[in-house]
C-alpha cells in the first residue's frame, strides 16, 4: 500500500475538482474513480467567511481527503500564503505545492518550488511538489524537506501524456524510496498505465477526467489502467525483442510430411 | 384565485406572465427597487441549448428549445434569431472538435462562410460552428419589457417589500428569490459570475459569438448600437463583490482575441452576480402544500425559466380547477418603471 507522509493511501489515483460540468458529476466521478484524495485549488474568493461554502461542503461530502493546491501562484510569497489560507480553510498541512514559471506551458519555476518548499516545510506543512522531471531539481526538494515528489509528464491539460519516458525512468531508478506521482499531462488512461509500468507510486490527474464525454466513465477507466499498470509492474513485464518468438514451442511437435 | 410570487428576476416575471395569462390574480413582492435586480441583471440572454450542451445534459435542450418561441409570442420584437457562432483561435482547433463531438445541429463553417455572416470576423478564424437555430434577447430591455407588460395586465407590484412580505389570503405563494436562498434551500449554492459591457463603433456583430480556449471560455453578445456584452466568468464562490481584475483581464483577452478592434472599446460598465445553482446545475421545481419554490437556474435563466412558469402553471390552473372555479379579479394598480434602471458606470459595489 502507498503511504505518504505516513498516511496509508488505498487508491493509486488521485482525481482533481476542477471544470466538472457539474458538482452532481463530479461526484460521481469521484465515486467511480474510488480515489481517496482529491486536490482542490483556493481562489481567494473562496478564502473569504461564507464564499465558497457550498462547494467545500460538496467536496466533504465526499468523505475523500483534501489536498489543496497552490494553483495558479506565480511567486513564493503567493504560493506561502495560499499554502496557509488552504490550512485554515481545510483543516490540513497537505498542500499540493505549484509555483508557475512559465504562462503558457505553466512550467513550474522550480528555483521558486524550492525556495517555497522550504518555507513551508520549515512552517510543518507536508508538501506535495510539482515539479519537473530533473532529476537535480528532485534532489534539492528532498533535502528542502520534501518526502513526495509529482513530477509531471507533459504540460497541465496538455493531454500530451509522456513526452520523456526515459527521464521518467531515470527519476524511478534516481529515487527508488521516494513516493512518485505523474501530476500533469495525461491525456488518456493507457499514458496512466505506461507510466505506472514504469514504477511510478500513483498518478494525479484532473482535466482526463473532467473533461471527458462521460466523466464518471473515464474515471472508472483511469482507475482501471493504473491498477493493471501497477500490477504488471509488479509481475514483471517482458523485455522488447527484435524477433519473433513463437508462442507454441516447435520443438518435440509432429512433424507430418 | 390569488397567488403572490416572491422575486421579480426572469423566473419570477415568466411565471407572473404564465399565470396572469392564465386569468390568476397575481401580486409580485420584490425586495429590491426594481425587477430583474439579482442575477438576470447580469445574465447573457443567450437562447443556446444546443451550446450549453457542451456542458450540461440533455434536459437543458429539451427544456430549452421553446425558448426563443416562448420570449417572441411573450414579447415580440425583443428576440433575435441569428444563431449563434463558435470559434477558436487557431492553435486551439481541437477545442472546437472537442465542442462539436458533445453537441449537435451545427453546421461547419469555413473561413469564407464565417465572414459572410460576420463580415467583421472576415479572414479571422479558418473555421467554426454555426448553430442556426440558435437565438438571443437583451435581458435588460426584455425584463423591463416583461415588467411593463405584466403591470398592463393588472399584475401588482410591490418593490422594497420586506423579506417576509405576508403571504396571507393568497392561494399559493410562489418562491422565485433564487441566490437569496442559498444558505436555507438544501443543496443550493452560488456560482460567481462576472460581466463587462464594451462600446465600440468600429466592430459590428449580428449573434453571439463563442470563443472557445482551453482555459477561458468566453461569449460576446452584441446588444446594438455598438455594445457588447462580454461574459462571464464561472467560479464556485458566493462572493457578490466586485468583479476581480484577473476575470477583467481574461474577458478582455478574449473580445481582444476576438477582435483586435475592441482594444479601443470603451468599458462602460462591470458587474458581477451569483447564479444560484444545485448540485446537477438544473433547475428544480418543488411544490409543499400551497408553496411552490422554483430556483437553480444556474446560468440559464432566460432559456430554462418560461420551461418551469409552464409548469408552475399548469400545476396552479390543475389544483384551480379540483376546486371550485373562481374568476380571477384583474387591478389595474402596477407600478410603472419611472426610470431606466440605475447602472453603476464603472462599477464599485457590483452594481447590486
Amino acid at each position: 500500500m502507498l503511504t505518504l507522509y505516513g498516511t496509508s493511501v488505498s487508491s493509486r489515483l488521485l482525481l482533481g475538482t476542477a471544470r466538472y460540468p457539474s458538482p452532481a458529476i463530479l461526484a460521481d466521478a469521484v465515486r467511480a474513480s474510488k480515489t481517496g484524495i482529491v486536490t482542490v485549488s483556493l481562489r481567494r474568493e473562496t478564502a473569504g467567511s461564507r464564499t465558497g461554502g457550498a462547494f467545500f461542503e460538496l467536496i466533504r461530502t465526499l468523505g475523500v481527503r483534501v489536498l489543496p493546491n497552490t494553483a495558479g501562484c506565480h511567486t513564493v510569497s503567493e504560493a506561502v500564503l495560499t499554502a496557509k489560507m488552504a490550512r485554515e480553510v481545510f483543516a490540513t498541512d497537505w498542500i499540493k505545492l505549484e509555483v508557475i514559471g512559465n504562462h503558457d506551458t505553466l512550467q513550474p519555476d522550480v528555483f521558486a518550488l524550492v525556495e517555497a518548499a522550504r518555507i513551508l516545510s520549515d512552517e510543518g506543512f507536508k508538501v506535495f511538489p510539482y515539479t519537473t522531471d530533473d532529476l537535480v531539481v528532485a534532489e534539492r526538494l528532498l533535502e528542502a524537506g520534501c518526502q513526495v515528489l509529482m513530477p509531471w509528464c507533459a504540460p497541465i491539460g496538455s493531454a500530451m501524456g509522456p513526452v520523456n519516458l526515459r527521464a521518467l525512468s531515470s527519476m524511478r531508478a534516481s529515487f527508488p524510496d521516494v513516493p512518485l506521482i505523474v501530476d500533469a499531462g495525461i491525456g488518456r488512461p493507457s499514458h496512466a498505465a505506461t507510466v505506472m509500468e514504469l514504477g511510478f507510486d500513483a498518478v494525479l490527474l484532473n482535466t482526463a477526467v473532467a473533461g471527458a464525454g462521460d466523466p464518471a466513465a473515464m474515471a472508472a477507466a483511469f482507475a482501471g489502467a493504473i491498477e493493471a499498470g501497477r500490477t504488471a509492474f509488479h509481475a514483471g513485464m517482458l523485455e522488447p525483442r527484435d524477433m519473433a518468438v513463437p508462442s507454441t514451442p516447435v520443438i518435440g511437435k509432429a512433424v507430418f510430411s | 384565485m390569488r397567488v403572490l410570487i416572491r422575486g421579480a428576476g426572469v423566473a419570477g416575471l415568466t411565471v407572473a406572465h404564465e399565470l396572469a395569462a392564465n386569468g390568476i390574480e397575481v401580486t409580485v413582492a420584490e425586495i429590491a427597487a426594481r425587477p430583474g435586480g439579482g442575477a438576470s441583471w447580469f445574465a447573457g440572454g443567450m437562447l443556446a441549448p444546443w451550446c450549453e450542451r457542451e456542458s450540461a445534459p440533455e434536459t437543458v435542450v429539451t427544456l430549452g428549445c421553446r425558448a426563443a418561441d416562448w420570449w417572441d409570442d411573450a414579447l415580440p420584437g425583443h428576440v433575435v434569431r441569428n444563431g449563434t457562432l463558435v470559434v477558436a483561435p487557431p492553435r486551439d482547433a481541437a477545442e472546437l472538435t472537442r465542442f462539436a463531438a458533445r453537441t449537435s445541429i451545427f453546421d461547419w463553417l469555413d473561413s469564407e462562410e464565417v465572414g459572410v455572416l460576420e463580415p467583421a470576423l472576415m479572414g479571422r478564424f479558418r473555421k467554426a460552428l454555426f448553430f442556426r437555430k440558435e437565438a438571443h434577447l437583451d435581458p435588460r430591455r426584455a425584463i423591463a419589457g416583461l415588467f411593463d407588460k405584466l403591470a398592463a395586465m393588472g399584475v401588482r407590484f410591490h418593490f422594497n417589500a420586506a423579506p417576509d412580505f405576508s403571504g396571507a389570503g393568497f392561494d399559493h405563494i410562489v418562491d422565485c428569490t433564487g441566490a437569496h436562498c442559498i444558505g436555507q434551500t438544501a443543496e443550493l449554492r452560488g456560482v460567481r459570475g462576472e460581466m463587462l459591457l464594451l462600446e465600440t463603433p468600429d466592430v459590428t456583430l449580428s449573434r453571439p459569438v463563442r470563443l472557445l480556449h482551453p482555459r477561458i471560455p468566453l461569449y460576446i453578445v452584441p446588444r446594438g448600437n455598438g455594445v457588447f456584452m462580454v461574459g462571464a466568468t464561472m467560479i464556485e464562490s458566493e462572493d457578490r463583490g466586485p468583479v476581480s481584475a484577473r476575470s477583467l483581464m481574461e474577458l478582455l483577452n478574449a473580445a481582444y482575441a476576438l477582435h483586435p478592434a475592441f482594444g479601443e472599446a470603451r468599458v462602460t460598465e462591470t458587474g458581477a452576480g451569483v447564479r444560484p445553482a444545485f448540485p446537477d446545475n438544473l433547475p428544480r421545481l418543488e411544490s409543499n402544500g400551497e408553496t411552490i419554490r422554483v430556483n437553480g437556474f444556474y446560468r440559464h435563466g432566460f432559456l430554462l425559466a418560461p420551461s418551469i412558469a409552464m409548469e408552475v402553471a399548469a400545476h396552479i390552473t390543475a389544483s384551480r380547477n379540483s376546486k371550485s372555479q373562481q374568476r380571477a379579479h384583474r387591478s389595474s394598480q402596477g407600478t410603472p418603471l419611472a426610470n431606466p434602471p440605475h447602472i453603476n458606470p464603472l462599477q464599485i459595489g457590483a452594481g447590486r
